[in-house]
């Protein structure tokens, strides 16, 4: 079985947001796996190892993903594909785009993700790429077993649960509750540095900067009003509770 | 017309129904599509099964043509099926289509997207004419997008963000359309268990009662159950709460899991990490209650009561039992 994991690299979400000259400043910033494709990676690799066949961890962005996909080899992973090039914008479109013009021409039983990326957050991108390719799909689910040709999931749909038998090849993002993702260990972190890591451009997929001319583009950035402390309440807990009690009750409106 | 050779946009926003009932952000949505430049028609798209009270109460908020497809194969969300419905209806070349940011919405937009090779923004909170503002990094930040050029455009909104469309003086025309596509299905609906059924939904919940791991055991989430139960509201939880298995992760409130932007979020037993400050921060009213007065949840807590969780919540729950009662 061919896996094909959909993997972006994003901050670390105990980092804090600062702009600089209106951009986001990434200095000294930790970059991670995107959490929730950890849980794809995770997911391939326990499939994998169930049915036998290779998992290929896939991104699309600047070269410092290299790191996210090594990560994801020292996992388990066994082949890297970056496809960075200047020229690819930071668009769902064109980024859905450059994966199923790559795809398209590999032989995929199984394709992951996560669910959505925890900096943008569009949640676009893995379905996107799954329709361009003409597979099924099913979002953020918290299991999957598989047998043969077909996958049984179930899937999280805001606190409900739903069993769906889906006909491979199909892609699945991960919800959080799907598996609990394995640290790199010492062997596979030097293993990962011999494994086959590809790095390619547009040219190289054939297509041109023409073909995936973004469809929205970014007008500004601003941080949240920055909240203030406020009240703590006073006097022993019972007079504290009745204290909030009416002060809930003034907010709701009663 | 206003905006001079700009082409006027036809908005086509699709309904969704959990539970019998039209949910809020179908009204949110109906509303968003009035905030933009240049709107020449607003069309809804309900799709279902038994949808006739449903159509009739729509047809109410409908400016132009509601369109319905009533079919028993519609019952359940498929993206398969959705897609070539709503396909069949919409004028393709110049559609602008509306969804909540929701379980299907997430899942149905990018759908819509990809079959009709359009931009889309997704999680929009506020619409300025054509430009659109969304969070990112679960609300760290917020960026002003806009599509690039005048043609097809998908938005996915935010529940609880943008006021509901309220009631026209008159009826929308009803037009109903059928299923025409007949192709095998390649996701089949084997089995669905309402957990969240009778519950309100966490992301449009008015208030939010959360738990963390000072609520200490899935047994200490019951008397915030209570609590939420009273105040009409649903139940949330950090990641500390779910990682240590005392509920489920549909629950997590965060940059991992979901972001919640209620009218009021009461925090029990949560110290605030970074990464769930990020879903909740948007809150109108934020009210903390920890042991630790150094709990950084306190630094943006409207209102915070340092002590034990176990003492207080049954207290709030009593009294504003009797209070909303009366």
């Amino acid at each position: 079985m061919n896996i094909y994991v959909l993997v972006k690299q994003t901050f670390d979400t105990e980092e804090k947001i600062v702009l600089r000259d209106g951009l986001i400043d990434d200095q000294g910033v930790k970059y991670v796996i995107n959490p929730y494709d950890e849980y794809a990676v995770e997911e391939a690799l326990l499939q994998r190892d169930q049915h036998g066949g290779q998992v290929f961890v896939i991104a699309v962005g600047p070269s410092r993903m290299q790191d996210a996909l090594r990560t994801a080899l020292a996992m388990g992973a066994d082949e890297a594909i970056l496809i960075h090039d200047e020229q690819i914008p930071q668009d769902e479109y064109s980024i859905a785009k450059v994966l199923a013009s790559y795809l398209s021409k590999q032989s995929v039983d199984l394709l992951l993700g996560g669910n959505f990326s925890v900096d943008s957050g569009g949640g676009q991108v893995a379905i996107r790429t799954a329709q361009l390719l003409g597979i099924a799909h099913a979002s953020s689910i918290t299991s999957l077993a598989i047998s043969g040709s077909q996958a049984t999931v179930v899937r999280d749909a805001e606190g409900d649960s739903e069993t769906l038998d889906v006909s491979l090849p199909a892609l699945f993002t991960a919800q959080q509750g799907l598996n609990e993702p394995r640290y790199p260990s010492l062997p596979g972190i030097m293993k990962a540095k011999k494994k086959p890591f590809t790095e390619l451009s547009l040219a190289d997929l054939g297509l041109s900067v023409a073909d995936i001319s973004p469809k929205t583009k970014q007008i500004s950035l601003h941080l949240p009003p920055k909240r203030q402390a406020g009240q703590i309440l006073s006097g022993d807990t019972r007079e504290q509770s009745l204290k909030l009690a009416s002060i809930i009750a003034n907010v709701r409106g009663n | 017309m206003l905006g001079g050779t700009k082409m006027s946009k036809i908005c086509y926003v699709i309904a969704e129904v959990r539970e019998q009932k039209l949910r809020q952000v179908t009204f949110e949505a109906i509303q968003a599509a009035r905030l933009l430049n240049n709107v020449e028609q607003i069309h809804t798209i309900l799709l279902g099964h038994q949808l006739t009270e449903l159509a009739a109460e729509l047809s109410h908020y409908t400016p132009d043509t509601l369109y319905v497809i009533d079919d028993a194969s519609l019952t359940h969300y498929s993206a398969d099926l959705y897609r070539e419905a709503i396909l069949s209806i919409i004028d393709q070349a110049n559609a602008t289509i509306i969804v909540g940011h929701t379980a299907i919405g997430r899942d149905l937009a990018p759908v819509l997207s990809a079959a009709l090779h359009a931009g889309q923004i997704s999680d929009v909170i506020a619409i300025e004419g054509d430009t659109f503002t969304r969070p990112i990094y679960a609300g760290k930040a917020f960026e002003q997008k806009q599509f690039t050029a005048d043609e097809t455009a998908i938005i996915s909104i935010r529940p609880n963000n943008i006021p509901p469309a309220s009631a026209l003086p008159s009826q929308g025309n009803i037009e109903a359309r059928t299923l025409t596509q007949s192709a095998a299905l390649r996701v089949m609906v084997k089995d669905i268990v309402r957990k969240a059924s009778g519950k309100v939904d966490l992301a449009e919940a008015k208030v939010v009662v959360s738990g963390g791991r000072g609520v200490k055991s899935a047994d200490g989430f019951k008397i915030l159950e209570e609590l939420a139960e009273v105040l009409g509201g649903a139940v949330g939880a950090s990641r500390g709460a779910c990682d240590a298995g005392y509920c489920d992760y549909a629950l997590q409130i965060g940059q991992t899991g979901k972001v919640v932007t209620p009218m009021l979020y009461i925090a029990c037993g949560i110290s605030g990490a970074i990464q769930h400050l990020a879903g909740m921060s948007q809150s109108k009213v934020i009210i903390a209650i920890n042991k630790d007065p150094d709990a950084p949840i306190f630094k943006l807590a409207d209102y915070g009561i340092v002590g034990d969780l176990f003492d207080v919540v049954p207290i709030l729950t009593e009294e504003l039992k009797a209070t909303i009662q009366n």
